[in-house]
Order: structure tokens, then sequence, then C-alpha cells
């Protein structure tokens, strides 16, 4: 079966990595991912904020897409994408008025209905079933699975089960071999869409949520989604001055993570591309024992 | 031959403003059968009485309508006056031409003709009614009283206290309820077991009272003033007669962990067990689930080489019992919903996040800290404590829409409490409005505020969460410009909301009441019937109809007290004779009915049973339905379920309908 | 992965048009728009005390909510140019644990849309539209966004030059610039698409 994918803006661009690793961690798993052709923006934060109309339909184009094209499945890794597809897939299949609209805006059809999967449903139905045999060291560490708001809320398209305390990243990471921790800030906003236009802001909320996990003795952050990384690794220094603190701790996706333990170098897998520096994760990795 | 007497009212003008009552007399002193036709001012009067009592003597009438209200106000009236005059009161039938002719239409001649039309319709069908007489039903002056909280408590003792019999059902091992676990009850702040316990082994000791504890109720059949209920009686594994509550069984148990439900798992009991000092009965049982003998293959056993009276029976199995009683009292009283629906509060994930029920507790004198508020998880004693209003209640996103209106009360009684204990601590109440309306209650409040320093903040908390032994209180003060209010707090008590026993739904099913959406149980009417239900002769009492506090749970017992003590006042019942009835033939039919039994299947009262017919010999010739009068409510469903028309009601039978429908085609 | 009916929720706040006098209030306004019954909040303040900008802004959100509800004049104007409704983040914590499911976010997205549309916006939110602005313009140039456009278009709307300037050299290092745009292939589409929903109402 062929599984869609749908990259969204970021994991082309200042995310790179993200996209790497989870077709690294794929790759390595014997699953492939085919990029839906002409995807285009989900919109963001940016239209749902200005036009409603706008918001809906730039999500459902690339729905309408992904469906013309046979996908009965399509993958999103961005949290933000996911809010937006689910969220425009859901509004418009219970509403006559609203799908008719839109269609006319995009000039498509809104006929199938494409299963959307985040990357913690990718992982679970693909890659954990045969993972077992892929992973050879264990990330011996304490890691901090932060899942922010777009996979928690609203409920009506929640990507986890616990809405206030999701498990799915932490189950990820134990089978890497990492011990997760039971902390306070796991869906609490980074500050998101502020990053560039209130850099201030996202300093304060990232730097509560990177204060908790280092308190409770975190040796990693684990994040799904790349507005949290850029809020909580690129805007590092922002928050260092803002906070007076030195606080390196590292920002991990959980692919890159789970990749690690499966082998993968970590080059291939981005943890070049990070601003603050990922090496001390290496010198947790260690090989499993039998 | 029928002499039927036809009496227009005027209703002083509310009928003959619109309605030409003289012609209508006039006209239906015409129709077939009429022998007599008067109209007048107001029939329900004395005068108008005795003008159709001396019409129906002096004209020797067969039958009667009265054209006049709604039989819903004077149909009662005008048969006893039929009877006054020496007729069978169901021979009187009333035409509602004010509601449904004069109160609806303008004043012309369509009016009057519709009148009129009513009329005739109602001639008809009277010609067709028989004589019928009320049914009887013998009572039996028992009363079973379901639960053993405070409300069953003073029900029992009412209904024992008026000279009846009462049997308590209760299913925990001991009477008491809730009322028991708290400690200082409000407004009053005096020891809650201190006033409960004589009315407990009054309950125990009195002649009328029949106690059976870790009991259920089985199965209910019957109907009002003839109920068969099955009682489990629970294996208790230790023989009540021979125990004499000495407690060296539960000394000596080595099962000393087990999670302690009286003390809302904040303390350990033993697997043999008596649930608090002042039980009653007093006398312990065995926890099988938790038991090593039973749990173990028959192990230990310390508790029977212990006991001196050679009470323990681990062989003892559960008995029923089967009694019959008049009334049925229900009183199963309310659970504290436990809050692991209110994630972003952290019940269940921080030890220090306590509900309700789990701080009476520590409170209490009685209880696993000794009366000393203390963090269950490191036993400090907290210095800086809030209390959460509203968790769980008035929320339509977790599902609990009405609101438990004792929480507010307790919630000030808790925080006053904590500040009696420690004069130097911090308390905080998170709330949104303050529901004090009893007598002496909104005093109480404000008590707590103006002299025990408890700070009131009006708004909700939107989240709860631990750090370094701390509880981070995330709330927020609307009365201040919605500032948000953090607080760190050493322990935090939420008042959860007030929901239905967990067992009310199934008990509700075994005795046919209607219950809501919650499990709470219905009444027959929000307003004028609070302690019945529409089940005759099952009543409410307590907070089993909606949450309620220990004030009002002890006026509706006695309240519902005195609905069975009514009962109980005659030796027999009478009621309304319009009724479903199967026919019954000479030999060899017997009967129509071939006994299908689709009657019984529709039937909501569960009102039909089957009836073996007999010859002499004893062999059975046919099975049939038959109508218990007792309890069918009239409602014609098994006459319209009837395929060969085998049953028919009483008042309103297939004929009689079927000639009010042809008067009124046929003008 | 059960879907529970957005629209459900949003039935459950609907407003019936039978108990609502057709008054051109604000109240109303909003409320035909989102779907969203505002006579459900009962003004408990939980979305204030989880909301992560509560320090920040100006008025709170459910303070938003009372003025909307209290239908007083000049509430309208304090609303549209509040800097709170910019500052909002869609982040949806007021709406996860609010007791009466008001749809908040979905009144703030319309809120901000009114803003613009009466020319109201807070002169201390002006950044962050514009940052919007960019991010859409780009979209509608490019069918995906191309960060560096982004970028240089936000600063000359902001005029914040300097801005972020030190993180130039070490995103290109990183090969996280793209100096080219990923464009859509079929550009014409989503020109259409904007085209369409400005021609609608908004904007």
């Amino acid at each position: 079966m062929r599984i869609g994918y749908y990259p969204g803006c970021s994991l082309e661009g200042s995310s790179k990595e993200y996209n790497d690793s989870l077709f690294a961690v794929a790759h390595r798993c014997g699953v492939t991912l085919e990029t839906i052709k002409d995807w285009n923006c989900c919109g963001a934060s940016a239209a749902h904020n200005l036009n409603h109309d706008l918001a809906l339909s730039l999500p459902a184009r690339s729905l309408a897409l992904a469906a013309n094209q046979g996908f009965s499945e399509i993958v999103v890794p961005c949290a933000a994408c996911y809010s937006r597809l689910a969220g425009t897939q859901n509004e418009i299949s219970s509403n006559v008025a609203v799908k008719t609209k839109t269609e006319g805006f995009i000039d498509l059809k809104l006929s199938a209905e494409v299963k959307i999967l985040t990357v913690f449903e990718f992982l679970q139905k693909y890659i954990f079933p045969v993972a077992d045999q892929y992973i050879v060291k264990k990330l011996d560490q304490k890691a901090a699975c932060y899942y922010g708001c777009l996979y928690t809320r609203p409920k009506e398209i929640a990507a986890v089960e616990q809405i206030e305390n999701p498990m799915e990243m932490d189950d990820a990471m134990a089978k890497a071999g990492a011990t997760p921790i039971d902390w306070a800030f796991k869906t609490e906003c980074c500050g998101a869409g502020l990053s560039v236009s209130r850099t201030d802001i996202v300093a304060k909320l990232s730097g509560k949520i990177i204060e908790d996990a280092v308190d409770r003795g975190a040796e990693s952050i684990v994040v799904a989604c790349p507005m949290c990384h850029m809020n909580l690794d690129m805007r590092r220094p922002e928050i260092k001055r803002q906070l007076k603190k030195e606080l390196d701790i590292p920002v991990l996706f959980i692919t890159q993570a789970l990749g690690l333990s499966m082998g993968i170098p970590p080059f291939n897998l981005g943890l070049d591309k990070h601003y603050v520096p990922t090496d001390k994760v290496m010198d947790c990795l260690l090989k499993k024992e039998a | 031959m029928a002499r039927i007497g036809v009496f227009i009212c005027h209703c002083g003008e509310n009928i003959s403003a619109t309605v030409d009552v003289v012609k209508v007399a006039e006209k239906a002193g015409k129709l077939s059968g009429v022998a007599y036709s008067t109209d007048y001012k107001y029939m329900c009067s004395d005068p108008g009485q005795t003008l159709i009592i001396d019409a129906i003597k002096e004209h020797k009438l067969t039958g009667i309508v009265v054209a006049a209200c709604s039989p819903r106000m004077h149909e009662g009236t005008f048969r006893k006056a039929a009877e006054k005059a020496g007729i069978n009161p169901y021979l009187c039938e009333m035409a509602n031409i004010r509601e449904h002719v004069s109160w609806v239409h303008p004043k012309s001649d369509a009016t009057t003709q519709k009148a009129l039309d009513i009329v005739r319709t109602m001639v008809a069908k009277v010609k067709k009614n028989t004589a019928l007489f009320p049914i009887k039903v013998p009572v039996t002056k028992t009363a079973l009283v379901i639960g053993g909280g405070i409300a069953g408590i003073q029900a029992a003792l009412d209904v024992a206290n008026a000279g009846h019999k009462v049997i308590m059902v209760e299913k925990k091992p001991s009477i008491g309820g809730h009322m028991s676990q708290l400690s200082e009850t409000f407004p009053t702040l005096d020891c809650s077991q201190c006033i409960l316990t004589p009315r407990m082994v009054e309950v125990a000791q009195h002649p009328n009272i029949t106690l059976h504890t870790y009991a259920e109720v089985e199965s209910v059949s019957g109907f009002i003033g003839n109920f068969d209920v099955k009682i489990k009686m629970k294996a208790k594994s230790v023989d009540m007669s021979k125990c004499t509550g000495c407690g060296a069984c539960w000394q000596k148990c080595p099962s000393k962990k087990i999670p302690d439900e009286f003390n809302e798992g904040m303390g350990f009991r033993t697997a043999i067990y008596s649930p608090f000092p002042q039980a009653v009965p007093n006398k312990p049982v065995i926890d099988r689930l938790n038991c090593t003998y039973f749990t173990k293959g028959g192990k230990c056993g310390l508790c029977k080489k212990v006991c001196p009276a050679g009470a323990i029976n681990y062989d003892a199995v559960d008995e029923f019992i089967d009694v019959k009683v008049g009334a049925i009292i229900t009183a199963t009283g309310f659970d504290l919903k436990h809050a692991d629906y209110f994630p972003e509060y952290g019940y269940g994930q921080f030890k220090d996040v306590i509900d309700g029920m789990q701080f009476e507790r520590l409170a209490s004198a009685s209880g696993p800290t000794g009366g000393e508020i203390r963090r269950p998880s490191d036993g400090k004693v907290p210095e800086k404590i809030v209390f959460v209003a509203c968790a769980g209640s008035r929320d339509k996103a977790k599902g609990i829409e009405y609101c438990s209106k004792i929480c507010c009360m307790y919630t000030a009684k808790h925080a006053m409490l904590y500040k009696h204990k420690n004069h130097e601590g911090k308390a905080y109440v998170f709330y949104m409005d303050i529901r004090a309306t009893g007598k002496d209650y909104d005093e109480f409040v404000r008590r707590a505020i103006e002299e025990d320093e408890v700070q009131y903040i009006r708004g909700r908390v939107s989240r709860i969460y631990e750090k370094n032994g701390k509880l981070i209180v995330k709330g927020v003060d609307t009365l201040m410009n919605s500032e948000p209010v953090d607080i760190e707090a050493d322990m935090v008590v939420l008042a959860t909301a007030v929901v239905a026993n967990h067992d009310a739904e199934p008990l509700a099913q075994k005795l046919h009441i209607s219950y809501n959406k919650h499990k709470f149980f219905a009444e027959a009417h929000p307003k004028l019937k609070p302690v019945e239900t529409n089940t005759a002769g099952i009543m409410l009492a307590g907070a089993c109809q909606s949450a309620k506090d220990i004030p009002e749970s002890v006026s509706q017992a006695s309240a519902s007290a005195s609905k069975a003590i009514g009962l109980f006042s005659s030796n027999e019942l009478t009621r309304e004779p319009i009724v479903a009835v199967v026919n019954r033939q000479a030999p060899p039919n017997f009967t129509s009915c071939t006994g299908c039994l689709l009657c019984q299947e529709v039937c909501p009262y569960h009102a039909i049973e089957s009836e073996d017919i007999r010859d002499r010999a004893g062999n059975l010739i046919k099975v049939a339905a038959k109508v218990n009068a007792g309890l069918c409510q009239g409602c014609g469903t098994c006459v319209a379920m009837c395929r060969n028309k085998s049953i028919d009601l009483q008042g309103f039978s297939n004929d009689q309908m079927l000639s009010e429908v042809m008067a009124l085609l046929n003008a | 992965m059960k879907f529970v009916n957005i629209v459900e929720t949003i039935k459950k706040n609907i407003v019936h048009q039978s108990t609502h006098h057709h008054a051109d209030t604000f109240k109303s306004k909003v409320e035909e728009a989102t779907g969203v019954n505002i006579s459900h909040c009962y003004q408990c303040g939980k979305c204030t005390a989880g909301c992560p900008l509560n320090e920040e802004m100006d008025i709170m959100p459910n303070q938003v909510l009372r003025m909307l509800q209290a239908e007083m004049p000049g509430h309208e104007e304090k609303i549209l140019s509040s800097l709170a409704i910019w500052l909002c983040l869609g982040c949806d914590t007021c709406y996860s644990r609010c007791p009466q499911e008001v749809l908040l976010s979905k009144v703030m997205d319309f809120l901000r849309q009114e803003s613009i549309r009466q020319k109201k916006v807070n002169p201390k939110a002006k950044d962050i539209l514009k940052f919007h602005q960019a991010f859409l313009n780009s979209i509608k140039m490019n069918g995906k966004l191309h960060e560096v456009g982004l970028t240089i278009d936000y600063k000359l709307r902001s005029l914040n030059l300097m801005q972020d300037i030190m993180l130039a050299p070490s995103m290109a290092a990183k090969g996280k610039l793209a100096i080219f745009p990923h464009k859509v292939q079929n550009t014409k589409a989503i020109a259409d698409i904007f085209r369409k929903v400005s021609e609608g109402s908004q904007e």
C-alpha cells in the first residue's frame, strides 16, 4: 500500500533534519513514503488568523490532490500542518455547505476521505511492528517528551489519547532505550507563531518549558513539531538571555532519537543542523544488551 | 331501556357566554334514550348536585351525562352525587364543553353545535356503560427501607414509631452511610458521629425494625401493598449470633494493608474488619476477596483460632430470604465522583491532591491521622491549603451540568476546620458562586471569610501540577480584573461532583422506577410529589433523588415515611376499576384468549400474568392471560395489541369507543 | 483515531434564531459568524487562569467574552483595538479546559479579522499582523513558504531590519536557508484561491 507524505514547508526548509531523520528511519525499516505531488502550504497560523475561507481552502487543496493521486493514507509529521489538515477535514466532512463552498474556491472535488496520520500513528502502525530487529543501541538518558499544543488540542482532533498527560512519545522513547521523565510542561505552549514578531514572548514561554525539564533532571527534550523545535533550539540565545542561565539541553526530534537507536549515523539524521549542540546525546548512546 | 339524564352547566358565564346552553339542553333532550335534559348555572355547587340527585330519583335515570368542565375537575364530584342518588358512580360521564369548546372558540353557531356534538357522543357512550366496582387490594403493613444512611434511618424510625414493621437492607457491613464518615456537619459544626450514632443504635434496637446489613435487594415483584422481595444476605463468614464484637480477630489478622473504604483509601484495614469503631452492628465481616484463607486455598485461619466465641465460619454461603412488604422506601444515597476525570488537576497523580470526603477523614478524630490535617505524601502539616470548588459540577464539558448543592457549604466547613486546627496556616478557596441557601448557611460562610480569615478568590483553577514537593495552582481572580493567581500549595482539596450511587441503575431496574440520565431516581412530580415515584408504593428519600444536605434528607425521609404510614392506615387499598380484563366464557372455550401473551410483552407496568385454566381434575386445558388489577394502570396498550380482541378496558371498552365515534360521525 | 466532530461541538453552542431577536449588536454578529453561543460563558475565568499569555494581555480572555456579553457602548471598540486578540496564539488551552465548551479560539480568529476590517489593529500588534501578511504573501506567490522571502518581506513591512540578522549566517551554513523558493507547479491554482477568497468578504 502506498503511503502518502505531506512534508509541509518547515520540513523542506528550516527543519529539514526532521524530514531527513523520518526518511532515514522509514528507509531502515523498509517503509516507503511517497510525497504528494504539488502539495501546497497548509496556511499555518497566518491563514486562520486572517481569513477563514483561505484557512480551509489551502489544506483542502492538498487533501484533494492526495485523494486524486490515490492515497488512502498520508503521513503529516508537522504538528501545525496536522492540525490544519485534520481540522479542515473535520469541518468539511460535517458541513455540506462549507464543503461545497471550499470546493468552489479550490476548483477541485473533495471526494474520498484521506486518512491523516500523525508521526505517532505512523510510527505505531509501520515502524514499531518491525523496529525491534533494527534497534541496536539504547539511548541511555532521561528524556523530557514535549508535545506542545497542536497535538493535544482541540479535543475533536487531538492526536493523543491522554490530553493532559500524553504518552505516545514517551512510549517511543522507551523503545529507544531512554527513560522518559514525568514533568509538568508536556503540553504548555512554546510561543508558536510569535517566534519572529514577539521573540521575547517565545523566550519566556519556551524558557519555562526548558527550565522545568532541566530541573527534573532531563538530559534532552524530544519534540515532534518544527515550530516547537525552532523555539526551543534556535531561540536558545534569547532564552538564555532572559533567564540569565546557561541552558545547554539539546532538543531532538523523535525520529532523530529513534534513528540513533537504530544505529543510523548522526549526520544522516541532521543532528549537525541544530543550534544547541547534540554531542552529549552521543555519549549516552550505548550498545543495547541482548 | 336506557333512560339517560343530561345536565348542561353554564359554569357561571364561562360556558354560557360562548355556548347557547339552553339550546343544547333542549336539543339533547330530543336524543334517543335521553329521558331528561336541563341546564343550570353551577352544576358542581350544592344545589346543582341536589338537582342531579333529585332528577335521577324522580326520572329513574339509568345513566347521566354532565356537560361542564374537564373531568379532571369534577368527575369525582358528580360520580359521588350519582352514588348518593343510588346508581353506580361509573354510570356517570362528563362531556367537556368548557376546556374543549367555550374556552377555545368564539361565540357562534358552530361553537354551540360542537358542544352539542360532544354531548351526543357522551350520551352514546354512557348508554354502553356498565356498573364498575372499585378494586380492593390487601395491604401488608411492613415497609422495606433500602439503604441505611441518615435518610434510611430516619424513614425507618418514623415508620417503626408509628407502629408498623420495617425491614432495613444495607449493603455495607454497617449502617450510617456517608454521614458516618463526616467529621463535623454544617452549619453547626457538631460532631457527625455524635448525632448519628444514637440513631443508628435506636434502629438496631427498635422492636419493629429488622436490620439486615451486608445485604442487598436481589429482586422485587408485586405491586403496592403487596411486594415480594428477595434479599441476598451476603456471607459474612462470621456467625452474628455468637460474635460478641470483642475485636480479637481483627487485631490478630495478618492482612493489614487493604485500602480502607471507610477512610477513602487514606488508611488500611484488615481482611476481617468492622468498618469503624461505632459501627452498627459492631461485628466484623470477612472480605473474602482479600482474605488469605479464601485467596490462598485455606492458609492462615488465624481469626478462627483466636476467636473466643467460636464465631468464625469460613463455610458460610450467601443466603436468600423472601419477605413481603407493602411499601418500599429507597434511600440509597450518593457517591462522590472520584476526580480522575479531571486530569488537569492531577488527582490520582499527585498524592496531596485529595477530594472532599478524604479531607473529612483527615479531619475526623477517628480517621487515619487522628484528626490532624496531614499531607498524604510525607505526613507533614500543610501550611498552605487550596480548596477548589465546582471541581466537576456545573461542567458541561465533563458531563455534569448540575450543581452538587453541598460543596459550597462543606468547602467553607473544611476551610474553617483547617484554620481551627492550624491558626497560622493559609487557606484559599477558588469559587465561582457561593450557594448557601439554607437556614444559617450564608452566615456560616461569612464566618469562614470574616472570622477565620479564609481567603476566597472568585475564579476557577486551570491547572495544578507538582514541583519540588509543592503543588502549583494556576487560578485567576475575576473580581480583580481577571488577574492570574498562582499559589504554591502544600495540599489541594477538590470539591468533586455528587453523583448517584454506582449501584443505582441496577436497583432502579429491579424496582421498575424511573431515573434520569445521571441515574438519580425520578420523583413523580418535580414540585408536588417529591418523595413518590411513578411506581405506586415506592418512595424516595435523600440523595438518591438528587444532591442534598442532611436537613433536607431527613425531611424527605420523614415525608416518604408519612406516605408509607398513610398507605398502612387501612387494611385495604382502593383502586379505580379502569383496568383491562381478559374475557372469560363458558366451557368448553373458557376464554377467547389463545395465550399468546403478546399483551404481557407490551405491558409497561408488568401487570399481565399467565393463568393456567384447569378442569376439576387438575388437568391443564389452556393457558390464558390474566390482568393483575392491582398493577394495571388502564393504558390500553394490551387492548391494541391483542390479535383477537380478547382483552378490553373497563370503562373505555372497544364498544364504548366505537359508539362515541359513530355518534360523532352521524349528526 | 476518532475525530469528534468539531461541528457538533459548535452546534452545541449554536445560536438559535428563534430565541435571539434579530439584533445587530456586536455579540450577535460574532455569534452568527462563528456559530459560538457567547451566552454559554459563565465567567468562571478558567480560560484566563490557563492562558499562556495572561501576563502580557491588556484584556483577559474571559473579559473579552464579558465585554461581548455585556453589550455596553465602547466594548466593541475596546476589544477590536486590544493587543490581547493579537497575542492570542490559538493554542486552545482555554477551549480544552472550558467547562461550557466555548470555542474561544474561533471567536478570536473572527475578532482579528474584524479588527482588520474596521482598521482598529492595536499599534503594538502591527508587527504580528505584518508577519502574518508577509507569510500569506509568500504563499500567494509560491504556494509554499519561502523563508528567505518571508523574512525579507517582514523586515520591509515592519522595518525591523536588524532583527535576527545574526541568525542568517548560521542558518545558511546549516543549509536551512533556501535562496530560491520551492514553488508549487500550479501557481495559478494558488493565485486563484487567494483571489476567490478575497472576493468573498474578508480582507
